[in-house]
């Protein structure tokens, strides 16, 4: 036998990483993937920016009588839709994960186990970011002014990123349900459209019938739209970032132990 | 010293399905055992949870002195596991993924890259380090997989179906990783459909079926066990064929007919003994022999014998 394929069999165990240090090289893997496969990203971009055009030339005028007017409404929100849409990417690739088998791979290593998992969510951090960050630059080009400035502007995509991982934690328990990714992705527009569009996204709810306006009331991303129009252009409620947070908790509470459990389950 | 795998009355249920069904199983340290079965037989299963990768359900299972289910920690950080589909992030490039496994494993940043390196060049690989593992052949993404099972030596090597759907090609040079594997003195657990594939690697073979072990031992073992021996004859003279069966006949009995060319004869031997005697009975009446050879039944004949069915669908594989 080739004493290159000796050596390369012959290599002993260094002590295992420690949880950060394994957390931190599977976020390394999913800067990676975003490196290598970079349309992921400008996919999920695409529909938000398309209906930022719709939405401010066809309606903005007609919403907010002009469309300059309605974009600096419109577009904290809009925002907002690309990144809770960007969380079902973590059941995708959760789910992808474990059909090619590369999860029994990272399971059945001497690794702090959850570090598949964090991993994965500090990758997605930085993908709800550079999406956000896409739709910025398409924002600011149309027009976009945010007068709180660019603090404002990184205060209100931190909020949506707590907002984010905790619904990424659906998305995960998701992942471990069906079967394909593209599974995941169908159940994601059941859930995700009506989250993001029961809303106070595109138009202010005062026109809508009195149950919806219930409905839109309690639902966290209208609280996070106008505590990211508060961010971005000054004015914040309290309120409205304290119920984000509460949400984010309890959201997070709720569903990161069931994962977890999922995680652990045998399969 | 503890055997490398030992299993009592292994169980695993899925549903209703009894997918493991009460396996004993003993793997000495230092061989190469493999398990042998048809699709669906229980291969996967068993070796899933000898990796700790599933929990038995009934018995138990000792890997390396360790119990699979308490002490599933212990196991996992002694043992790898190359499983049915090569499980390495398509996206990355070969060079990244397994820089990523050895970061995973504890080498720091600087002695992961020389790792990966290393491995790439020993497996063939070092010409598509750069390249996205989703441009791999089948051979390819297989030895990256194998590689990436041992990026640190284990003392168990479990592959699981190393070679189905590889080219012949692909699937002589697994086979020669297998036994660079084996001659460092690491145990290897392999499963594989492919009875030839079994003979040629393993020192010891499980036949398993249905979830049960329903053989056990050296092929030879196996073929002696369930098969009797054959000599084939090959006359230089066609003619002569019926003055040869008539002094065959009188040395190993009437249970002898014609092989598949004109000038063939295929016997049953049932006493090795008897052989020699066979040629001599030939030579004394001055019949040429062009072949005269004492066949091992092959281990389909053994599969056929035990199961009753045969062990693969040869036709799938030969279009493979």
């Amino acid at each position: 036998m080739n004493t290159a394929m000796h050596r390369a069999l012959a290599q002993t165990a260094p002590r295992p990483p420690n949880a950060l240090s394994a957390a931190l090289t599977l976020g390394w893997r999913a800067v990676l993937k975003i490196k290598h496969v970079p349309f992921q990203l400008f996919d999920v971009t695409v529909f938000p920016i398309m209906m930022t055009l719709m939405f401010t030339y066809l309606f903005g005028g007609a919403l907010a009588g002009s469309t300059e007017a309605y974009l600096q409404f419109l577009l904290p929100g809009i925002v907002v839709q690309t990144v809770v849409f960007l969380t079902v990417y973590t059941g995708v690739g959760l789910n992808t994960d474990i059909q090619k088998g590369l999860f029994d791979r990272f399971r059945s290593m001497p690794i702090w186990q959850p570090a598949p998992i964090v991993g994965a969510l500090l990758g997605d951090l930085l993908r709800y970011s550079l999406a956000a960050v896409v739709v910025l630059i398409v924002g600011l080009i149309l027009g976009f002014r945010p007068e709180a400035g660019p603090l404002g502007v990184i205060l209100a995509v931190a909020l949506m990123l707590v907002f984010a991982s905790a619904v990424s934690w659906i998305w995960i328990i998701v992942g471990f349900l069906v079967r394909t990714p593209e599974s995941v992705m169908t159940s994601s527009f059941l859930f995700l459209f009506p989250l993001t569009f029961v809303s106070n996204i595109f138009v202010d709810p005062a026109t809508m019938p009195g149950w919806l306006q219930a409905v839109v009331a309690v639902n966290p991303v209208t609280h996070l739209a106008n505590a990211s129009r508060g961010l971005m252009h000054g004015g914040v409620a309290a309120g409205d970032i304290v119920w984000v947070l509460v949400a984010s908790v309890i959201v997070t509470a709720v569903f990161a132990p069931i994962a977890m459990r999922m995680y652990y389950r045998e399969r | 010293m503890t055997p490398a795998i030992e299993t009592r009355n292994l169980q695993k249920v899925f549903g209703r399905t009894l997918a493991v069904n009460g396996i004993d199983l003993r793997v000495a340290r230092g061989t190469v055992y493999g398990l042998l079965g048809p699709n669906g037989a229980g291969k996967t299963t068993t070796i899933r949870m000898l990796a700790t990768l599933l929990k038995p359900d009934g018995g138990s299972a000792r890997v390396l002195g360790h119990d699979v289910a308490r002490e599933a920690a212990r196991v996992r950080a002694k043992v790898s596991l190359t499983g049915q589909f090569a499980s390495v992030d398509e996206d990355l490039t070969g060079y990244e993924n397994l820089v990523l496994v050895a970061r995973l494993l504890g080498f720091a940043w600087r002695a992961a890259r020389a790792r990966a390196a290393e491995l790439l060049d020993a497996f063939g690989l070092a010409e598509a380090a750069g390249r996205q593992v989703r441009t791999y052949s089948g051979g390819m993404r297989r030895r990256l997989d194998i590689a990436a099972s041992l990026v640190v030596r284990a003392e168990l090597v479990f592959l699981d179906e190393p070679t189905t759907g590889l080219d012949p090609r692909s699937r002589n040079q697994v086979w020669d990783i297998v036994r660079a594997i084996a001659a460092e003195g690491t145990t290897v657990l392999l499963t594989t459909q492919y009875l030839e594939e079994a003979d040629r690697l393993a020192d010891r073979l499980g036949v398993i079926d249905q979830g049960r072990l329903i053989a056990e031992g050296t092929s030879r073992e196996l073929k002696a066990a369930c098969g009797e021996r054959t000599l084939h004859v090959r006359l230089t003279e066609a003619a002569r064929l019926e003055e040869a069966r008539v002094a065959l006949a009188q040395v190993l009995g009437d249970e002898i007919h014609r092989g598949d060319e004109p000038a063939a004869l295929v016997a049953k031997v049932e006493r090795d003994e008897l052989v020699p005697q066979a040629l001599a009975a030939l030579a004394a009446r001055a019949i040429g022999v062009s072949e005269f050879s004492l066949a091992q039944p092959s281990l389909d004949d053994v599969f056929f014998a035990l199961t009753g069915h045969a062990a693969e669908d040869r036709r799938t594989r030969e279009a493979a």
